[in-house]
Parts: C-alpha cells; structure tokens; sequence
C-alpha cells in the first residue's frame, strides 16, 4: 500500500470514529430522559403517592438537599423520581406525606387550594380550602393547569420527626390528598412555591433550582 | 492635470450620477411599500394604543433604514458590475484610491442628521405616554387622565405571575383580564429575583424588581387575547413563566372580577395588606 494510500484509510478511519461518536452522544444526549413513576390503577381511577421529606436519603448527591419523592409508604418503597406519569382527561388521586417543618409561604396567596376538584383538598382527613401561609411547608403547583396545593408542614417540636428520607408512616408526618382532572396529553412542569432550600438565597437555590427536587414534570399519557 | 486624470474624474462623475439615479430609484419604489405593505403587519399588532405606537415606531425605523440599505445594496451591485474585470488577461493595477473631502464631509453630516432624527424621535415618544415600558415608581410620562387607570399590580415570583386588584378588594388573581377600550396602570414587582412582565400583543414590558414598583401604561382597545412572559433570566423554569391573558368588554370583565373575589376570598383573607412593593417574611430557610 502506497504512503497515499495510507493516509487516505487513516483518515477516513478517524473521520469515522469522530462521525460515530457525535452521533453516539447526541444519542444519548435526545434519549437520556429522567425516570418516572406511573400512578397506580385502582377502582376508584389512578392513585398516586409521594412524599416530601427534609433531606434525601444520604446516598443521594446532595443528601442535605430537601426533596419530593414517589413512594409506596406502606411497602417501603422509596423512589427519588419527581416525573409522574399519568392517564389524560381523567380524575386522579394524589396523596402526599408531609414529613418537613414549616417554612411559610413568600406569597401569602398560594394558602389557598386551587385547580383540584371541588377546589379543596384533604388535610389529615378534614377537608380544606387554605392553609395559614406561616404553617406551609412546601407546595405542590402545577401553573399550566392552574393546580396549587398547598402542603402543611408538621410541628417544629413534632416527637418522632423524620431526618431524612426514607421515612415511616410512624414518623411525625401530615397526609394531604386530592383529586385532580388531567388534562390531554402532554409534559406539564410542577414546582414548590415555599423557599424550602435551607442555606441557599431566599431558600430559592439548590433543590429549588434543580429538576429531580422540588420541582418535576406531569407526564399526561 | 493630465488627460488620464480628466477622464477619470469624467467616469467618476458618470458612476456617481448611476449609482444616485439608481438609489433614489430602488428608494421611491420600495420606501412606500415598506411603509404601506410591511408596515402594518409589523410586531407587535394593534391590540393596544401603545402596541399600535410601537408599530409605527418600528415603520419609522424600517422606512428610514430602507433607503440606507438600498444604497449599501445599489452600490455593491453596481460596483460588481461596472468595475468588473473586463481583460482578465491583463495584469494592470486599478485605479488609484484617493480621498475625497467633499464625500466624507457629507457622509458625516447625513449619518449624524439620521442619528439625531431618530434620537429625537425616540425620546419624544418615550416622553408621550411612555410607549409601554416601565418608568419605575415616579413616572414622568403620564398619559392622560391617568389618576383615574385602572391599577394592576403584577406580582412576579419564581416561576409565576399573579396579579392583585387594589380596586376590587385587594383580591388577588392567576389569570389576567382587563376591560376594553380602558387606561390600567400596571404596577410591576417581584417577591424574589429580578423578572420582566411582559405582554407582548399589549406592547407592554417592564422589569419587575424586588421592592420596586415598576409603573406602565396602557390603554386597551376592543378584546383581544395576549400572551404574558417573563423577559429576564430568573431560574430553572424560566422558560416556563408565562400565561395567557384576555381584554374582555366591560361589562364581561365585571363579571370576572366578582367571579375571581368570590373565587379567592380564602386567599384574599390570608393576604398581606396592599401595598406598592413586599419583604416578604419569612425566609426561614434562607441562607
């Protein structure tokens, strides 16, 4: 093989390998997608649980950082996942477990429960349409929709508080639950509207600025 | 001066000549349609009286740089065309660059006309009514009859707006309409980080500071669906911060305010008192 001949292989075999790894990254780049968590399927129509809690298991990367998670409370079953998947124009149930203490809300307006069925929510089984601002600990909104739910938080004396997740039902905890009407498909963004990140500017950096925290997706499928 | 030289001033003179009759030419053909055809359609609509001044702004501003492209345009296509190379088998340099006194003196006075006109232009117009933008807490362009507008206080937070009625309650909204054919002064500020309020089809923008009231005006005209976004940089969801808004007639935007008192009357008791700016407390967790 001529020295042309040579250069002209070793070219194309490195144009080649530069070619593929492009197209392997952007690949990976377009298919790399946080996991989610579908809500589960019962008679009464699609149920689904999370829970927030003042710090992440400590094998997270930010173990200190507050955190929403999907959970079946009863099994143990802990998944740090803030993208939930959920069946469109249906009635589906949502139940949080509340295990942080109060922050209190910037905005004094997001005390009132908004978008879900009746307007109201259940707050440890007694229905009820707002919050003192002071006594909220995190929120969960959905702004496209028009959904905010304010969450309580547990007494800062609570006995048996939760440090960090995973948590048990037998820690000091608030169950919120209620029922909202999912619109057609699509990627709807939710968020907490309570300067929850301890240590950070306005408690509005860390896990308030970072996907995978206080903040997620609805996946309407 | 030699006959070479004559000659060269002669065709000078002859290009010029061209190149003007051109220009002026491409002008008086394409200024009218950029101002009769473009110009109407131009952003951001006519769905306010401010909205409707911008499009006229920017017709102003695309009817004065018309002719000025038009002869960057002519005489680039001129230039390619009657200095080509007409004997490339010729190795001979070009004529000789020299400068010319007189172009240069009326280059500096047209360019200078053009950027005072057009600075004059601008601050008359800011100095109107303000032209949609915001003049911060003591604004010096008051439209007419402002004491009476209707108040709006847009409330930014990450990542959302709201906006509170001082007439009405002091209730305070997710979603936005306005009354036709009427004055509001939007009263702009954030509980956080700097955002921007901006509503486009209105013609409205304007920072919203923490702890400061950011006054625009605007005066609406027949219904019309606008669309509101955040302009400033403000976090993760940035993107996000947006939401649609309504001018309604007068009669349907009473309806909806009630509808809306009645809506979050258990917010409203939870409110903060109204006031032009908030601290919020508390900040528990804040670093």
């Amino acid at each position: 093989m001529s020295g042309y001949a040579k250069r002209a292989v070793g070219t194309a075999i490195v144009t080649a390998a530069v070619v593929a790894a492009v197209v392997l990254y952007v690949a990976l780049y377009l298919t790399n997608v946080p996991g989610s968590v579908a809500a589960t399927s019962t008679r009464a129509g699609a149920q689904l649980y999370l829970a927030t809690v003042p710090e992440a298991e400590r094998s997270d990367p930010h173990p200190t950082w507050v955190s929403f998670y999907a959970v079946n409370a009863t099994a143990g079953d802990w998944r740090h996942v803030t993208t939930y998947e959920v069946p469109a124009n249906s009635l589906v149930r949502m139940t949080i477990y509340q295990f942080d203490s109060p922050s209190g809300l910037r905005n004094p307006f997001i005390s009132q429960v908004a978008g879900t069925v009746g307007g109201v929510m259940t707050l440890d089984g007694k229905v009820t349409r707002a919050i003192p601002p002071e006594a909220a600990s995190h929120a969960f909104a959905i702004p496209q929709l028009g959904i905010s739910v304010p969450l309580e938080g547990v007494e800062e004396e609570a006995k048996n508080a939760c440090e960090h997740a995973p948590c048990s039902l037998a820690n000091a905890h608030r169950t919120i639950s209620f029922v909202i009407h999912t619109p057609g498909k699509g990627l709807y963004r939710w968020q907490c509207f309570v300067p929850c990140a301890a240590g950070f500017i306005q408690g509005f950096g860390g896990p308030m600025q970072t996907v995978g925290y206080m903040g997620g997706f609805l996946k309407v499928v | 001066m030699s006959g070479y030289g004559r000659t060269q001033d002669a065709s000078s003179r002859h290009d010029a000549r061209n190149v003007t009759l051109l220009w002026l030419l491409a002008s008086a053909i394409m200024t009218p349609i950029v101002v009769f055809v473009f110009g109407p359609h131009l952003p951001p609509g006519h769905g306010s009286n401010e909205a409707a001044g911008q499009v006229m702004d920017n017709t102003v501003l695309l009817a004065t740089a018309t002719p000025i492209a038009l002869g960057v345009l002519v005489f680039i296509a001129y230039s390619l065309w009657a200095f080509r190379e007409r004997e490339p088998h010729l190795q001979a340099d070009g004529a000789a660059l020299r400068g010319n006194s007189s172009v240069q003196f009326w280059w500096i006075v047209a360019t200078t006309t053009v950027a005072l006109s057009l600075s004059g232009y601008g601050i008359t117009r800011l100095l109107e009514t303000g032209a949609g933008g915001g003049q911060g807490p003591e604004p010096i362009a008051l439209p007419p009859h402002a004491s009476s507008a209707l108040q709006v206080q847009v409330i930014a937070q990450q990542w959302q707006f709201t906006y509170r009625w001082p007439s009405f309650g002091g209730v305070e909204t997710r979603e936005i309409e306005l009354p036709a054919h009427t004055l509001i002064e939007f009263n702009v500020t954030s509980l956080d980080v700097i955002h921007s309020f901006w509503a486009y089809q209105l013609g409205v923008k304007a920072d919203a500071n923490p702890g400061i009231n950011n006054i625009a005006y605007v005066t609406t005209r027949g219904p019309l669906a606008f669309e509101v976004r955040c302009a400033e940089l403000c976090g993760v969801w940035h993107g996000y911060m947006y939401n649609g808004g309504q001018v309604v007639p007068r009669a349907a935007f009473a309806s909806w305010i009630a509808r809306e008192r009645l809506r979050y009357a258990p917010a409203t008791r939870n409110l903060t008192p109204y006031s032009k700016t908030y601290f919020p407390e508390p900040q528990r967790r804040a670093g």
